[in-house]
C-alpha cells in the first residue's frame, strides 16, 4: 500500500499546503487504488477521473501562487450518489434515474468545491437509500473490504467501503435511520449524523424529508470534524436549515477530553438479540470511558422499543409521497409510451420497471399507513410515539451529557442472508432509529473486532440537538485511548482486499 | 389482519405501480408481517400525546420575495424523456371512453 492512500485527510491537507506533495499526485494515487480494487469492492457507481485531476491541478496552482486555502483544500472525497453534482449522473442507485444529469449542484457539493476539495466520483447505496446492506442497489451490491462475502452496511455502504478500502480519505453520506452510522460500524470507520437541520438537504434526493440528514464519513474523528465544518451551517435554500453557527467541532475532536462528562448507557439498546462479541467490545469501551474520567450512568428510555414501528411508518409514509415524483413525465425513465397508452398506464409501467422490490414495498407500506381508515392507527400513532421517544431523550439528557449504545446489534452479515426477510433487514437499524426520530446528533465509532468473527464493532454516541461537538469530544478521547491500547488504528488490521477476515493465511 | 393480494393490488393502484400476480402473492405476507409488528403502537400511547411531524425547532420559514434567475427551458427539458415544440411531451391524459 502506498504511503499516500493510508494517510488521514488532515495529513494529506498538511502535505498539500506545505507543498510536500501535490494534490494531483494524491488524487492520482486514489484513482489508481480505485482502478486496482473497485472491481472487487464496487464502492463506486461513477468515477470522475479527468475532472478530479483538473480540480487537483487548479488547487496546486493556487497553492503555488501562495493563496491561503481551507483546511481540506486539495483532499479527495467520494460523494454518495444521492447528491446532485452537475456533469455526473445522479441515480440514487435506481433504474428510474439511470443516466440522469442534474441541472444544479447540491449545497453540500457546492461547499466541497468552494473548499477546494477534489470529487473522485459517486458511491453506491441501497436504491433511494432504502436498506441496510446496499443489496437493493439497481447496479449491484457493494462488498465489505473486511470480508468480500459480507455486506458493507447501508444505505451508504459505498461511502463506508471506499474509506475502509483506502479508495478515498473522506466521503459524504446521508442518514435517515442509520445510513451513515450502521455502515460505519460494520466497516470499522467513523460516521456522524449531525443534528437535523445542521447540514443542508438542498440537492439531496429525498427519502424521508423529516429524517434525512447529510453528514461526514471518515477514517478518524478529526477528519470527520474537518469535513463536518466544511459542509455544515445555515443554508437559506433548505427551509429546515438551522440558522445558528456550528459548534466548534474540530476543537472538540482535538480536545478529546471527557473528564467529568456524564455518559448514559441506554438500557433498552442491549441484551436479547445482541451478539456476544458486540456486547463484549461495548462493555470494554465503557470501561475505557470510565477510566478516562467519565461518569457512567445507566438510563432507561422505555419508548425505544417502539422506535422500529414508529420509524418504519413515518419513513415509508414520507417516502411514498417523495417518490411519487418519479412518474416518467419530466425526467428519468419512461416505459410503455407507445402512442396509445394513457399517462396513467405509462406511469404504472414506468414505476414497475424502474423501481426495485424494496422501493415498491416501502411505497406501498407508506401508502397503506396514509390511507383512509388506517391513518389514525398507523401514521397518527407513529407521530405520537415520535413525541414520546423525543421525551425519553429529553429526560435522559437531564441526567447525562451523552448517551451511548452499540451502533448495531450484530457485525456484518453475509450478502443475501437477509434479502428474503425484510423484518430481519429492518432490525439492523434498531439502535440508530431513535436519534433519527428525535433529530439529535449521533455518531458511530470503531471499538474493535468481535472475537467471534473478527469483524468490526461500532459504538454509537448520541448528543442533544446542536450539541454535535459532544460526539466529537467523546470520539476523539475514545479513539486516542483505543489507538494507544492497540498501537495502531483499527483499519491498520484490515486484511488486504480480497482476503476473507479471520483467515488471513488462506488465499482465495 | 391478514392482508390479501387483493388489498395489495389496491395499494399498488393508488401508488401507480403495475404488479404481476406473483409479485402480489409475494408481497402480501411480507407486508402483513411488517404491519402486524406495528399494530402495538396504538395501545402504547395516550390520546393526549401531541403528534410530532418533524424535529426542527422552526415554524413558518419565509424568504424575501426577490427576483432571481431561473433555469432556461433548455436546461429543464434536457432530462425529459420526450420533448416536442420546447415542451414536455406526455402521453394522452384521457381514456378513449372518457
Amino acid at each position: 500500500m502506498s504511503s499516500t492512500i493510508n494517510q488521514s485527510a488532515a495529513e494529506l491537507a498538511r502535505r498539500i499546503a506545505a507543498r510536500e506533495q501535490s494534490s494531483e499526485e494524491i488524487t492520482r494515487a486514489h484513482l489508481d487504488r480505485i482502478e486496482q480494487v473497485d472491481a472487487d469492492v464496487h464502492a463506486f457507481l461513477a468515477v470522475d477521473a479527468e475532472r478530479a485531476l483538473k480540480q487537483a491541478r487548479a488547487v496546486d496552482a493556487k497553492v503555488a501562487a501562495g493563496e491561503k486555502l481551507g483546511p481540506l483544500a486539495g483532499v479527495p472525497i467520494a460523494v454518495k450518489d444521492t447528491y446532485c453534482y452537475q456533469g455526473l449522473p445522479t441515480t440514487a442507485a435506481s433504474r428510474i434515474l439511470e443516466g440522469w444529469l442534474p441541472p444544479y449542484d447540491s449545497t453540500v457539493v457546492s461547499r466541497l468545491l468552494a473548499a477546494d476539495m477534489i470529487i473522485l466520483g459517486k458511491t453506491n447505496l441501497d436504491e433511494f437509500a432504502m436498506g441496510s446492506s446496499t443489496e437493493s442497489s439497481a447496479f449491484g451490491p457493494t462488498r465489505n473490504p473486511w470480508d468480500l462475502e459480507r455486506i458493507p452496511g447501508g444505505s451508504g455502504g459505498g461511502s463506508a467501503a471506499c474509506l475502509a478500502a483506502f479508495e478515498a480519505p473522506l466521503a459524504l453520506g446521508s442518514d435517515t435511520g442509520g445510513s451513515i452510522r450502521q455502515p460505519a460500524a460494520v466497516t470499522g470507520t467513523v460516521g456522524i449524523k449531525p443534528t437535523y437541520g445542521g447540514v443542508s438537504r438542498f440537492g439531496l434526493i429525498a427519502l424521508a424529508s423529516s429524517l434525512d440528514q447529510p453528514g461526514p464519513c471518515a477514517r478518524n474523528v478529526l477528519d470527520a470534524a474537518l469535513l463536518h465544518e466544511v459542509i455544515g451551517g445555515f443554508d437559506p435554500a433548505d427551509s429546515t436549515s438551522i440558522n445558528e453557527p456550528l459548534p466548534d467541532l474540530v476543537g472538540a475532536a482535538r480536545k478529546a477530553d471527557i473528564k467529568g462528562l456524564r455518559i448514559g448507557v441506554v438500557h433498552e439498546l442491549g441484551g436479547e438479540g445482541y451478539a456476544p462479541g458486540v456486547e463484549q467490545r461495548f462493555a470494554e469501551a465503557i470501561e475505557i470511558l470510565s477510566g478516562l474520567g467519565a461518569e457512567i450512568i445507566e438510563v432507561g428510555c422505555p419508548h425505544f422499543e417502539y422506535s422500529l414501528a414508529a420509524y418504519y411508518l413515518i419513513m415509508t409514509a414520507e417516502a411514498s409521497s417523495n417518490l411519487s415524483r418519479y412518474d416518467g413525465m419530466r425526467y428519468g425513465l419512461r416505459v410503455g409510451d407507445d402512442g396509445s397508452a394513457t399517462t396513467e398506464e405509462v406511469m404504472r409501467l414506468t414505476r414497475a420497471a424502474g423501481l426495485g422490490d424494496e422501493a415498491k414495498r416501502r411505497i406501498m407500506l407508506g401508502t397503506y399507513a396514509l390511507s383512509a381508515g388506517y391513518y389514525d392507527a398507523f401514521y397518527g400513532s407513529a407521530q405520537k410515539m415520535r413525541t414520546l421517544i423525543a421525551r425519553d431523550f429529553a429526560s435522559a439528557f437531564e441526567k447525562c451529557d451523552l448517551l451511548i449504545s452499540p451502533t448495531t446489534p450484530t457485525t456484518a452479515f453475509k450478502l443475501g442472508e437477509r434479502l428474503s426477510d425484510p423484518m430481519a433487514m429492518y432490525k439492523c437499524d434498531l439502535c440508530t432509529m431513535p436519534a433519527s426520530l428525535a433529530g439529535i446528533s449521533a455518531a458511530s465509532l470503531p471499538i474493535g473486532l468481535s472475537p467471534a468473527d473478527g469483524l468490526p464493532v461500532g459504538l454509537q454516541v448520541m448528543a442533544p440537538a446542536m450539541a454535535d461537538e459532544r460526539c466529537y469530544l467523546l470520539g476523539g478521547a475514545l479513539e486516542a485511548a483505543l489507538n494507544d491500547r492497540w498501537g495502531a488504528s483499527l483499519l491498520d488490521r484490515i486484511p488486504e482486499v480480497g482476503r476473507p477476515a479471520g483467515s488471513q493465511e488462506t488465499s482465495r | 389482519m391478514a392482508l390479501t393480494p387483493q388489498d395489495v393490488a389496491r395499494l399498488a393502484d393508488l401508488a401507480r405501480i403495475e404488479l404481476s400476480d406473483q409479485e402480489l402473492a409475494r408481497l402480501a405476507p411480507q407486508m402483513d408481517e411488517i404491519l402486524e409488528s406495528m399494530t402495538n403502537l396504538a395501545q402504547a400511547i395516550d390520546d393526549d400525546v401531541p403528534p410530532m411531524s418533524h424535529a426542527a425547532p422552526l415554524v413558518n420559514v419565509f424568504r424575501d420575495d426577490q427576483v432571481r434567475p431561473s433555469f432556461s427551458s433548455a436546461t429543464v427539458l434536457a432530462g425529459a424523456p420526450a420533448v416536442e415544440d420546447g415542451q414536455f411531451r406526455v402521453p394522452r391524459i384521457l381514456d378513449e371512453e372518457a
